[in-house]
């Protein structure tokens, strides 16, 4: 395919010589056809690998769930279901009005899941980015070893998520050795406020290594100078921090707290291993399991309305706290001169 | 190079989509051809124990023409559930005959994916355990055919108890022993999982109540037996008879304490015999007895609820005449001893738990026998998970003191009646 096009354009410009400008704009034309011609492939695969799904999802939300036919007992086909699919999610919705979803139902379970995953979101952010910061702060500096300790502070983050949260899963029982140490008899998988803090505890354990890591990525492209001139001008360490190092490493840290958000919004695995849901810590993701099970189509308007909540978030992100995910612009010493 | 590759891959995929579309029409045709005989394959979770190759082994020596393949999924429950119905969906005729666990028969059957056994296939259910085919019955025909089935025990110190307890009210009384002995008393599982919907639907079934009617169409929750049931448990962990601790306790949290000497009565399944009889760390080795669920006071035992498999011929496989020859050779008295004595497995024929040269090897069958005999299938309906759902969550709230037990049985009744209303 790209043969063909590059011999194309190649005729082309050889046809039109005389015209000097309209050459360069026919040039810039061919190109821009040539290269159009060239992504088009990747664009149709894109389109089928991540737009299809998608579309497929969404249609799908619109339909409703089979139901059993009460002379055979068998399972028919749901047929158009409007937005009631949305409403059973957004509303509460059972099939008699708004919040009619009762106790123990799935759809009763939204807001919750909602808020609890926004939940464990800021506060587990929160904490990774802190930790990280200062887990970066440290392997930064040059010290003997210092090889050593950036790979072990990694090992948490390589282990699979699966295995993490079995392990705290047996450190969280209730004769495990987190009571142990602690000298409690707290339910860490049980009810009220503990699976909470369980989960955001093997979360947070987990992941402010890979916050460290891109931060760390942040910090080693800062010129040593920056510091050496502000430390000439009497700057202390709290101010060289404030107003060199933070500024600076400000693009990776966004993209890192980015990154980290969105993965914690559809958060799964962790919670479904270590709590199952005990204590109302059923993630938005648990809950589109959950559905999955049940029934499919009203499975597919949650995944939709949670991937509008994510997407919503990193737009919000992007456009308001400048994170810079492309990175075109390189925002070097500019600030700090 | 990836990108034709890549392409072409999604093609196929395409194709095979379209191909998958298309057909649907003559599915019933598929459906209606295949009964037929020939090599077939067998669809099951992990064989841990290693008991289901060696006996297909002995099936593919008799039956050179109508070979057996096994085909093993992982082992754990939900996966095997989601990789059959993916399969079902996808009209897989190389899943001939399946492995069903009980609380997904009703969903199969229900979404026409089962061979109902009547007919050319009728199974002669004479000789099985009626719980064991209880479970096996969706809309009054029977789908499955049980090859395992497994029932809840009492597991109870011996040298502190000297007579089990029969009803729970003399559980109950026993509980100042382990106060005496400075241990927990019982537990069951009562983390919020499946576990949690057996034990609850224990207590509601062992106190005349139920989940649903008979007919599978109306929650029956709001009983005052359901109400005595729940209450038994609540009442349990508020006075400290039971734990709190057991809100977090699957069947090895409760095992460990049990075989470490903290608990005085545990309800758990038979797998725990051999293991509380021969792990190293087990202190209770040549203490500890197994006796039927406690039951409601009337002489008879607590109604356990139900486990256990059963297999499934495909609707789509191409040969079920030897699928179903292989089902009643799994059933066959042979296959069952065999698997008894070399994995454990509780047989679904009745006879078995009578011979005494087995009941000398296992002891507690006649205990077993009598808790799968009273035992309860759990809801049987095609929309279990959702039930099981609202029967957790509710349950779960009321057993760890954040709901009344009218407040959760009032909420498990509307929930467990809006999962089920699924009709149209």
């Amino acid at each position: 395919m790209s043969a063909t096009s590059g011999v194309a354009t190649g005729e082309y410009a050889q046809g039109k010589p005389p015209l000097k400008p309209a050459k360069r704009a026919s040039l810039h034309d061919g190109s821009g056809r040539r290269a159009a011609l060239l992504i088009a492939p990747t664009i149709v695969l894109l389109a089928i690998v991540i737009l299809y799904p998608v579309v497929s999802a969404v249609s799908q939300s619109f339909t409703k769930d089979a139901g059993l036919d009460p002379a055979t007992g068998m399972f028919v086909q749901g047929g158009f279901a409007g937005v009631s699919n949305y409403k059973l999610w957004l509303l509460q919705d059972c099939g008699s009005g708004a919040f009619s979803c009762p106790p123990g139902t799935l759809g009763s379970q939204f807001w919750t899941a909602t808020g609890v995953t926004f939940l464990f979101t800021v506060v587990a952010v929160t904490l990774e980015t802190v930790l990280g910061m200062i887990f970066a702060l440290v392997m930064h500096r040059k010290f003997k070893g210092r090889a050593i300790l950036r790979a072990s502070v990694l090992v948490p983050w390589a282990i699979p998520t699966a295995i993490t949260a079995k392990l705290w899963y047996f450190i969280f029982a209730y004769d495990g050795i987190a009571n142990h140490l602690l000298g409690t008899q707290i339910l860490w998988t049980g009810d009220g406020w503990a699976p909470k803090f369980a989960i955001i505890i093997a979360d947070t354990w987990k992941t402010a290594p890979f916050m460290a890591l891109l931060i760390l990525a942040g910090l080693q492209v800062i010129d040593e100078g920056v510091y050496e001139a502000a430390k000439m001008d009497g700057a202390g360490a709290w101010k060289r921090f404030v107003h060199i190092t933070l500024p600076l490493v400000k693009p990776a840290l966004i993209v890192a707290v980015l990154f980290r958000t969105l993965d914690t919004l559809r958060m799964y695995d962790l919670p479904a291993i270590l709590t199952h849901g005990a204590g109302n810590t059923s993630t938005l993701s648990m809950l589109v399991v959950d559905q999955v099970r049940s029934g499919f189509n009203a499975a597919s308007a949650l995944s939709t309305i949670t991937f509008l909540i994510v997407f919503l978030v990193a737009f919000i992100f992007i456009k308001f706290l400048g994170a810079n995910v492309t990175a075109q612009k390189a925002p070097k010493a500019k600030k700090a001169g | 190079m990836t990108l034709p590759v890549a392409l072409a891959a999604t093609g196929v995929l395409f194709l095979g989509a379209c191909g998958g579309g298309n057909d649907s029409g003559g599915n019933s045709d598929a459906a209606k051809s295949g009964n037929d005989t020939g090599p077939i394959t067998y669809v099951q979770g992990k064989d841990n124990s290693n008991i289901v190759q060696p006996a297909i082994d002995k099936w593919n020596a008799a039956h050179p023409d109508e070979k057996v393949t096994l085909k093993e999924q992982t082992d754990q429950a939900d996966q095997q559930h989601d990789d059959l119905v993916q399969n079902f969906q996808a009209k897989n005729a190389d899943y001939d005959i399946v492995s069903v666990d009980n609380i997904w028969t009703s969903e199969f059957a229900a979404k026409g994916w089962l061979v109902p056994l009547e007919g050319d296939y009728a199974l002669d259910t004479s000789a099985l355990l009626p719980a064991t085919v209880n479970a096996a019955t969706y809309n009054k025909k029977v789908y499955v055919g049980p090859t395992s089935s497994d029932g809840g025990l009492l597991y109870y110190r011996k040298d502190l108890v000297p007579t089990p307890p029969t009803s729970w009210d003399e559980l109950m009384a026993d509980c100042s022993i382990a106060k005496q002995n400075n241990m927990d008393c019982y537990a069951g599982q009562y983390a919020q999982y499946e576990g949690l919907t057996v034990n609850i639907a224990e207590a509601i079934n062992t106190a005349g109540g139920s989940v649903l009617s008979e007919d599978g169409k109306t929650a029956t929750l709001d009983t005052p037996e359901a109400k005595a049931g729940l209450d038994r448990l609540v009442k349990a962990f508020q006075n400290g008879d039971i734990p709190k601790q057991a809100t977090t306790y699957q069947e090895e949290q409760g095992r460990q304490s049990f075989e470490d000497g903290k608990l005085l009565f545990l309800r758990n399944w038979p797998y725990v015999y051999s293991l509380a009889k021969t792990d190293g760390s087990s202190t209770v080795k040549d203490t500890f007895g197994v006796a039927a669920l406690p039951g409601n006071g009337d002489g008879k035992p607590g109604a356990s609820s139900l486990g256990g498999h059963a297999a499934g011929i495909s609707v789509y496989s191409d040969h079920k005449k030897t699928a179903f020859e292989f089902l009643k050779f799994l059933e066959s008295e042979e296959i069952q001893k065999d698997w008894l004595t070399q994995g454990s497995a509780a047989p679904v024929l009745s006879s078995l738990y009578d011979d005494p040269a087995l009941v000398q090897q296992f002891p507690y069958l006649p205990t077993l026998k009598t808790s799968i005999e009273n035992a309860v299938p759990r809801p049987v309906t095609p929309f279990y998970p959702a039930v099981t759902k609202a029967i957790q969550d509710n349950a779960f709230s009321a057993l760890s003191g954040s709901k009344s037990t009218d407040a959760a049985l009032s909420d498990m009744q509307k929930s467990v009646q809006n999962a089920i209303s699924g009709g149209q």
